[in-house]
């Protein structure tokens, strides 16, 4: 396998964007990202996308996508995977040309979901669960993450006010992000007075839904002249894993499996471990989401996630920076997109572009999307270490 | 309106029937081909006593299209006596707070309207305290 690069980054800003369409939010992404690389032309195209069919009436995205951005003729694509199919059009993407398939990929996470009214944005977010016997139960995707939440409590003891922090810390970095949904820092109080959705997930537990498109290109690193216009960044470990699509089914329903699994793997072909990641862009949808995730990804052990939030260790100076631009909390999240977002915001710490949220010094990035309720989860680390 | 689909699981959802593993004794719930245990074959029926308790649960205050009619309502991870545990709505409540570990048992009842008056009607298993406990 080839040594892959990411030489170029776009994304939009995250909100709800009336005035643009699914395919001019996407194009806007990836022409930004041939600009910034210097290309003209594409061997392959990629798209993330987890609801166009139901959101947009609209499927066939490889081809819709390639279409609009004048690159007829290349393979193209869509990737779906619930939530985290950015993240496995970005996997797809870094395969291809990996192989030596294809020299030049782009990868688009994109998502349209303010075109549609809110209640068939929520039936569309359920389809990531089991159809016949979760959703068929009156449950919603919020619900299944707060019967997570709601035992992992239970279980390690932790209030509701220890998961403050993962909000407060995200809302935080946002305020650097000029892409992030929200510009709105929150205090603790806040925090627990906001309004609730399932208890005992409230709404400044869960993550904002927007419209949004994030892209990069990739190509073989060993094509590269080494007169690139930005430090070299590349793709040094992938992983990529499954769960029981039901949370009802898995034998320890608060454990990713497929976290550990897929961290595992990045892990193993970075050649690093937990100790050398400097900062996580985790999958931060709900705040138990971030706990679990840094458990999963050996940051801390089982049951202690909250830990790292109340210390401050997930804070830009702490131990493990995450959300570093505001994750899914504040910066938004744009289902099937987020998953290039967070590659896009890790290419720019690598590249110190990350501004007053730089993570200074930062060597190794590790991305994780979650796809379901924990059912298809993502890992990718980049770095600047060539 | 997918009647099939619904007709299809009838004999599951109303009399809580799933399979056994004839590889390994495993208790399977919902039916699935490949047991999650052993990675057999799993295709002989079992019929569950329909007796659990609460793993977790949440209040449903803004319910999906279809189950508008019954908020606020909970729903509920409940382990069965038998091993697997099942995604349910609890039902007969009354004024008793939802604890977890507290003991269940099945009920069929009506869990959603599809569409309108002329629309289906959608039964199924949900969970009600285990009277005198």
């Amino acid at each position: 396998m080839r040594k892959v690069a990411v030489i170029g980054i776009g994304s939009t800003k995250i909100d709800e964007q009336w005035e643009k369409s699914l395919r001019e939010l996407a194009g806007d992404a990836v022409l930004a990202a041939m600009t910034e690389a210097g290309l003209d032309h594409l061997d392959g195209l990629y798209a993330g996308n987890m609801m166009s069919s139901t959101a947009n009436q609209q499927q066939h995205l490889g081809t819709y996508i390639a279409d609009w951005v004048g690159a007829r003729g290349a393979e193209a694509m869509r990737l779906e995977s619930a939530c985290s199919s950015g993240s496995a059009a970005f996997r797809a993407g870094l395969m291809a040309v990996a192989s030596g398939e294809i020299d030049i990929a782009a990868v688009v996470g994109v998502e349209k979901m303010t075109d549609s009214p809110g209640d068939e944005i929520t039936a569309s977010l359920a389809t990531a669960a089991d159809a016949d016997w979760e959703v068929s139960q009156g449950i919603s995707f919020v619900a299944l993450n707060a019967l997570i939440m709601q035992r992992y409590m239970h279980e390690y003891g932790w209030k509701h006010s220890d998961f403050a922090n993962f909000s407060i810390n995200a809302h935080q970095n946002a305020m650097n992000n000029p892409n992030a949904r929200f510009h709105m820092p929150i205090t603790a109080e806040k925090y627990e007075a906001a309004g609730m959705i399932c208890e005992p997930i409230n709404l400044l537990d869960a993550s904002p839904i927007g419209d949004g498109a994030a892209a990069a290109i990739l190509v073989p690193a060993e094509k590269l002249s080494g007169n690139t216009a930005f430090p070299l960044i590349l793709v040094a470990g992938s992983g990529a894993a499954s769960d029981h699509i039901a949370i009802h089914s898995r034998k320890d329903p608060l454990w990713l499996n497929a976290a550990e699994k897929s961290c595992k793997a990045a892990y193993n072909q970075a050649g690093i471990g937990p100790n050398e990641i400097d900062f996580f862009e985790y999958h931060d949808a709900f705040t138990i989401m971030a706990a679990l995730s840094l458990e999963a990804a050996g940051f801390i052990e089982r049951g202690q996630g909250p830990r790292l939030a109340l210390d401050n260790e997930i804070g830009l100076k702490g131990r493990i920076p995450t959300a570093t631009l505001g994750g899914l909390k504040a910066r938004g999240h744009p289902v099937g997109a987020t998953g290039m977002y967070q590659i896009v915001e890790a290419v720019q710490q690598l590249r110190s572009q990350a501004g007053a949220s730089q993570v200074e010094g930062a060597r190794y990035g590790m991305t994780q999307n979650i796809g379901g309720s924990g059912s298809n989860i993502i890992t990718h680390i980049l770095t600047n270490v060539n | 309106m997918e009647v099939p689909r619904h007709w299809r699981l009838q004999k599951q959802r109303y009399g809580l029937v799933g399979e056994i593993c004839p590889h390994c004794d495993a208790k399977i719930f919902p039916a699935r081909d490949v047991c999650p245990e052993c990675g057999g074959e799993a295709k002989e029926p079992f019929r569950f006593s329909g007796r659990g308790e609460v793993y977790s649960y949440t209040v449903m205050n803004n319910a999906p299209a279809g189950f508008e009619r019954n908020t606020p309502y909970t729903v509920a991870l409940v382990k069965l006596a038998e091993g697997p545990t099942v995604t349910a709505q609890l039902t007969d409540l009354g004024s008793q707070p939802v604890k977890i570990g507290m003991p269940v048992e099945m009920v069929t009842r009506r869990i959603k309207e599809d569409g309108d008056e002329r629309g289906m009607l959608i039964y199924g298993y949900k969970f009600r305290p285990v009277m005198g406990s």
